[in-house]
């Protein structure tokens, strides 16, 4: 049997910053086109994990690789022309447009003293299109929901045209609505461009809906990870969440719905 | 651009000695032609000894604070910070004094204002960066009020230490912010540095805008964080302290003129440099040149920049129409 290589590989990463350790021994892979949500309760390092594999935060210990490659020592470029990044609360608080800041995506592949170029705003444009945000190009970003800024900062992370997508928890503080277009339009990106992305939430239902494995942090170590089928079990979540759910299959196991038991009795 | 070009043919036409329109066209016909000069040898020297010097310098001062302060501004992604609350100000004024004190000459005068300049912002940096935890702005204007605090405390020993019938008298007069003793050997040391400072915000504009998202975002963006705060705050740093080696402290200047341009052409700073650029040079134009003709006494630069700029300080700080500044 042929092992591909894996688009990228965590082995055994500790992380954290000094004097305080977040997680440790740590290893998964997740390929071309795969999608991984990454679960844990509040405080357990989920941002600190995605922003060791961004190269944010030095490794305590271990490596990330990328098709086969160790990322220890890349630029900030490279690092910007291989992940995309959607941070937790990202876009600065500056009123610059959201087309300015999608076109941000692109500065990566230009030179520190270059303006943007034709190509540039087209692959914005493009990026823009794609999350069907066009009417929001010209709003200011001071002015545009919260739901719309993650949907922008998908976007901008889409225009930097990379291999991996990292989203730290982009349903955060959204409303129903946008959850499902956020959660949508990843899924669709990484069927459609074969991206491979990384996520974290904290409702593992949504694991259900766009991932096609999940990654459950837990006592600083990796508790689980597997299909969601597998892994979202109520099991899972009492040791996760120390709560009770009851895990329920509806409309004939196509989708899988998470119910705290204390709402059952 | 043209409203500038009027103001500086204004501004030196104006003063004591009277110039007409016609005299200023005539003497640049003849400068352009080579032909003999109509004016009078008087009124030649005042052109080009007296007026020119000081709108250049003028202009120059004006533009190099305003850019500045949007790159201050953008770098430290706060509306709020300028020169003058960074400390940057209160280092590059006592670099000078200590240049004014030891009579240095006045290259190695701007010399030390630069360095003065430079320690204040990368102390106060290093204090914002050092307390986590807290308002990350509210530290970051109350470290560069505390640094500039001490700084104004050197200067105060200085002056105390001057001698009081040479040094004292110009310490005073300069620290108030004046272009009185603007000549041509000053304009000579303010220009490149202006003009260098300039250089090098116009060629990182781009990044410059990225910065504004914060360092983590940025980075993860492909910017190298770390040599890009370096140029920036050394080209902000360069021009601030050239200038206030030239002019002395002229606060506000680098508060009001950005936030006003951002008002009127947005934060991306390819559009922010070139208008806080013409406003600052157009607005300090203006102030000096009221600042030298409105009375008997010409007016402390400084003074009048602080009067204006107070209030509207405070009416932005009121009326700002977006309240997500931190």
């Amino acid at each position: 049997m042929v092992v591909s290589t894996p688009r990228l590989a965590v082995e055994d990463l500790s992380y954290g910053y000094p004097g305080h350790l977040v997680g440790h021994d740590i290893s998964f892979r997740v390929g071309a086109g795969e999608v991984l949500c990454v679960l844990g309760r509040n405080g357990e390092g989920k941002s600190t994990l995605f922003k060791t594999i961004l190269g944010l935060l030095a490794p305590r210990a271990g490596v990330v690789r990328v098709d086969g490659e160790l990322t220890a020592g890349w630029s900030a470029r490279r690092r910007a022309l291989t992940f995309g990044y959607v941070p937790q609360s990202g876009g600065g608080a500056f009123p610059f447009t959201v087309a300015e800041l999608v076109l941000m995506g692109r500065t990566a592949h230009r030179g520190p003293f270059s303006a943007p170029s034709g190509a540039d705003r087209r692959v914005a444009d493009e990026a823009i299109e794609t999350l069907g945000i066009e009417h929001l190009a010209q709003r200011e970003w001071l002015r545009i929901s919260g739901g719309e800024r993650q949907l922008a900062l998908v976007a901008r992370a889409l225009a930097q045209e990379t291999r991996i997508l990292v989203l730290d928890e982009p349903t955060a503080s959204l409303d129903f609505g946008n959850q499902v277009r956020v959660l949508d339009a990843v899924r669709s990106l990484a069927e459609t461009h074969g991206l491979t992305v990384l996520l974290s939430t904290h409702h593992p239902e949504q694991a259900f809906a766009c991932a096609d494995r999940v990654a459950v942090l837990a006592g600083r170590e990796l508790l689980r990870i597997g299909p969601p089928a597998e892994v979202i079990t109520s099991e899972t979540l009492r040791t996760c969440y120390a709560v009770e759910v009851a895990v329920l299959p509806v409309a004939d196991d196509r989708y899988r719905v998470c119910v705290p038991r204390s709402y059952l009795s | 651009m043209l409203i500038l070009g009027l103001l500086l043919a204004t501004a030196i036409s104006l003063g004591p000695y009277r110039l007409g329109p016609g005299d200023l066209l005539a003497f640049l016909m003849a400068k352009a032609t080579g032909g003999a000069s109509p004016l009078s040898a008087a009124a030649e020297a005042v052109i080009l000894q007296i007026r020119l010097p000081r709108v250049l310098s003028a202009t120059a001062v004006g533009a190099a604070l305003a850019a500045s302060g949007a790159a201050y501004q953008s770098l430290f992604r706060n509306p709020l910070v300028s020169p003058d609350i960074l400390g940057v100000s209160a280092g590059a004024a006592f670099g000078a004094v200590i240049g004014i004190f030891l009579s240095l000459p006045v290259l190695a005068i701007e010399a030390a204002s630069f360095a003065g300049g430079l320690t204040a912002v990368i102390i106060v940096y290093a204090i914002a960066t050092a307390i986590r935890g807290r308002d990350a702005v509210l530290v970051l204007v109350l470290a560069g009020v505390v640094i500039g605090a001490l700084f104004g405390a050197g200067v105060g020993l200085l002056k105390y230490l001057a001698d009081p019938y040479n040094q004292l008298p110009a310490i005073t007069f300069w620290l108030l912010g004046s272009l009185a003793a603007a000549n041509l050997r000053d304009l000579t040391n303010l220009l490149p540095a202006v003009a260098i400072g300039l250089m090098l915000l116009a060629l990182l504009r781009w990044r410059i805008d990225v910065m504004t998202l914060g360092e983590e975002e940025a980075a993860a963006l492909g910017v190298n964080t770390r040599a890009l705060r370096v140029a920036v705050i050394a080209g902000a740093t360069l021009m601030t302290s050239a200038a206030v080696a030239a002019s002395g402290i002229i606060g506000w200047v680098g508060l009001v003129v950005p936030h006003l341009a951002r008002l009127v052409v947005g934060p991306a700073f390819a559009r922010l440099l070139p208008v806080s650029v013409l406003f600052g040079a157009a607005y300090l134009l203006g102030v000096d040149t009221v600042a030298r003709t409105i009375g008997n006494v010409e007016l402390p630069l400084g003074v009048l920049t602080a009067a204006l700029g107070t209030p509207v300080f405070l009416w932005l700080l009121a009326f700002s129409r977006r309240p997500a500044w931190s």
